[in-house]
């Protein structure tokens, strides 16, 4: 019954967004919970792995596993696996505790912190996580699922996951997102968890350089044709694109949406050089010129989430090196340092999403390497040091990282924690490259 | 011993059939006027002299046409033949100016010769990087031919970055082979005459 009812929701869930309902009738007995605020709890410290339990359960399975790596990848939790045949209740316990169904004590005793309840709730899943430490529930949702193996199915439980990661540290998580990158010369994109893989470009064409838009509707890329050729916007929809007036000639790559969408700053390169332009988005004049290179090459414009400044490549000095101005082309300056001669190129920077930290790669020893800049600190950290590791970019937890690397011997997508330096791969098939991390997708 | 007897016995019945018998006499050809008689002698030998001639012309026409065909694809090839960078440089070589100069010889004795420079990169390095780059490597060339007197409207420059290696892998010698600018006759490439 419950399927059938699920499928009949998919249409409608296709066309809606995710809608999460919290109910309150559950914790009429938790007088502090609020509504519309999150509750953040008091145990959990950044920087920590509380253990998390997934209370075992029936009917939702494929849910349940999805939550389950989602809450894994999001490197806040331990997620705790119990032993076959563990109890999730505990019938000799009373009161409270007996009437929420979880047996807290035997969870304290497998070091988790947090339960978090799955089960079928009429048109999705009542999701619920409990607080071990006090014994109580914290918070909890219904959300409306499509059926599983539908549209939309897979991206609304990201949600769903995103959500209790918001419970449990005041940010949500970043399952719900996808990642753009070039495979075979294509455009594709994947989900976060490595799913849901899907070309965006036909054979045919070559694609370079793609880059979202912060409400994660377009994808700008570089399509080349015959040595040179235009930037793209690309729905993510329908699919359908059209060419940025004003990248007619040359060769126009490496895009940065601006953090309020209107602008897109790019790369124009001819045999003048590279320089920085900036287009409106909303239609209306042409592109603003923002770096004048004469026989030097600027490129690769990366924006700070406050829009106030760019961070982009020059080679004013010789070798690239990771400069940064103010959004309208005034105040360039050195940003990233180097010594001349010694420090190797550094390219393909990317703006954190908190505006703490620039992320690009720099040669050592003639392999690319990811590196931090605390822009704040002025002081740059090494994050890589095994194969090739280049053109990093953010997640919007700004606390992950993908980048490509070669250490198993071809380039694929690699993500890494900054926190812990935590790194797995992500699934592609193939010899992945110029990865884009989308914002948090609705 | 049947074949071989075989000739012998035809050769026997030849030699009865001629047996004896004169052949009749054959009538001597008359001539319309027996000056006619060199004049149409004359007549081929001057024919025959004439198409041997023509022949000869056309043969050393068409050695001269196959010749000039050669030049002209030399030339091209010429035109056509790369030139290769440093490591992450986009200065020209040494040993390339020589290479260049004959391409801005070629294309001053051909006024309607229009080549396109694309710029490559290996590799290694930045992949957006190496876009920027090739244009570089592109111009580069651009700009030395026009210093040899080329008018730049003749020269498109567009860059491929690393986007279409001639040798695959990751050794040094791919990366060399690799970092390089293809010259390609977009108009004006047939005929060329060779530079004075």
């Amino acid at each position: 019954m419950t399927r059938r009812i699920l499928g009949a929701l998919a249409a409608l869930a296709v066309t809606a967004p995710l809608t999460l309902l919290r109910s309150t009738a559950a914790f009429a007995q938790d007088t502090t919970h609020v509504q519309d605020k999150i509750r953040i709890v008091g145990t959990y410290q950044p920087g920590t792995r509380p253990g998390l339990v997934i209370v075992p359960g029936g009917g939702i399975d494929s849910v349940r596993a999805i939550v389950k790596r989602d809450l894994d990848y999001s490197d806040r939790f331990e997620v705790v696996v119990l032993p076959e045949g563990a109890p999730s209740t505990d019938a000799a316990r009373s009161g409270a505790e007996a009437a929420a169904g979880i047996n807290y004590g035997l969870y304290r005793s497998f070091g988790a912190s947090y339960a978090l309840e799955l089960n079928p709730d009429g048109a999705g899943v009542l999701a619920r996580l409990h607080d071990l430490a006090s014994s109580k529930p914290i918070n909890q949702l219904t959300a409306t699922l499509p059926a599983p193996g539908d549209a939309g199915f897979r991206m609304a439980v990201h949600r769903l996951s995103d959500e209790v990661v918001r419970w449990v540290t005041g940010t949500p998580g970043i399952a719900a997102t996808q990642l753009a990158f070039i495979m075979d010369k294509r455009l594709y994109r994947v989900d976060s968890d490595g799913y849901s893989q899907t070309p965006l470009t036909p054979t045919g064409t070559v694609a370079l350089s793609p880059a979202w838009s912060p409400d994660g509707r377009t994808i700008a890329y570089y399509r080349l044709g015959e040595g040179k050729g235009p930037l793209m916007l690309l729905d993510a929809a329908s699919g359908s694109q059209s060419a940025l007036p004003g990248t007619g000639t040359g060769t126009n790559f490496a895009p940065a949406f601006s953090p309020d969408g209107r602008s897109l700053a790019y790369t124009h390169s001819d045999e003048n050089g590279s320089d920085i332009f900036v287009a409106s988005l909303g239609g209306g004049g042409a592109a603003q010129r923002l770096t004048v290179g004469r026989y030097a090459d600027n490129l690769s414009p990366t924006y700070s989430p406050d829009g106030r400044r760019i961070a982009f490549v020059s080679t004013r000095a010789g070798p690239p090196q990771i400069y940064s101005m103010s959004a309208d082309g005034t105040d360039q300056a050195l940003m990233v340092p180097f010594d001349f001669g010694a420090t190797g190129p550094s390219n393909a920077p990317e703006w954190s999403p908190d505006g703490a930290t620039v992320a690009f790669h720099r040669e050592v020893s003639g392999s690319p390497q990811i590196f931090l800049y605390d822009v704040a600190g002025r002081r740059v950290k090494q994050l890589t040091s095994s194969g090739r590791n280049e053109d990093p970019t953010w997640a919007p937890d700004g606390r992950h990282v993908a980048f490509i690397s070669d250490r198993t011997g071809r380039r694929q997508i690699w993500i890494i924690d900054t926190e812990t330096s935590r790194v797995r791969q992500l699934q592609a098939p193939g010899a992945a490259r110029l990865p884009a991390w989308s914002r948090r997708l609705r | 011993m049947r074949l071989s007897s075989m000739p012998l016995l035809l050769a026997v019945a030849a030699l009865a059939a001629c047996g004896g018998k004169p052949a009749p006499e054959q009538p001597t050809p008359q001539a319309e006027t027996p000056a006619a008689q060199p004049r149409v002698n004359q007549d081929s030998i001057d024919a025959a002299n004439r198409a041997a001639e023509e022949a000869r012309k056309k043969a050393a026409a068409d050695a001269a046409a196959a010749d000039a065909a050669a030049r002209a694809k030399g030339l091209a090839g010429e035109v056509a033949s790369m030139i290769h960078f440093d490591y992450d440089k986009s200065d020209i070589r040494q040993n390339d100016q020589a290479v260049l100069d004959r391409k801005a010889a070629i294309m001053g004795a051909n006024p309607g010769l229009r080549v396109r420079i694309s710029g490559h990169a290996d590799e290694r390095g930045s992949d957006e990087y190496n876009l920027a780059l090739g244009n570089r490597r592109a111009g580069a060339a651009k700009r030395y031919l026009e210093g040899k007197g080329v008018d730049g409207s003749r020269i498109d420059v567009i860059s491929y970055g690393e986007e279409r290696p001639l040798e695959q892998g990751s050794s040094e010698e791919a990366y060399a082979a690799n970092r390089r600018d293809e010259f390609e006759i977009t108009g004006g490439g047939d005929n060329l005459k060779a530079p004075q």
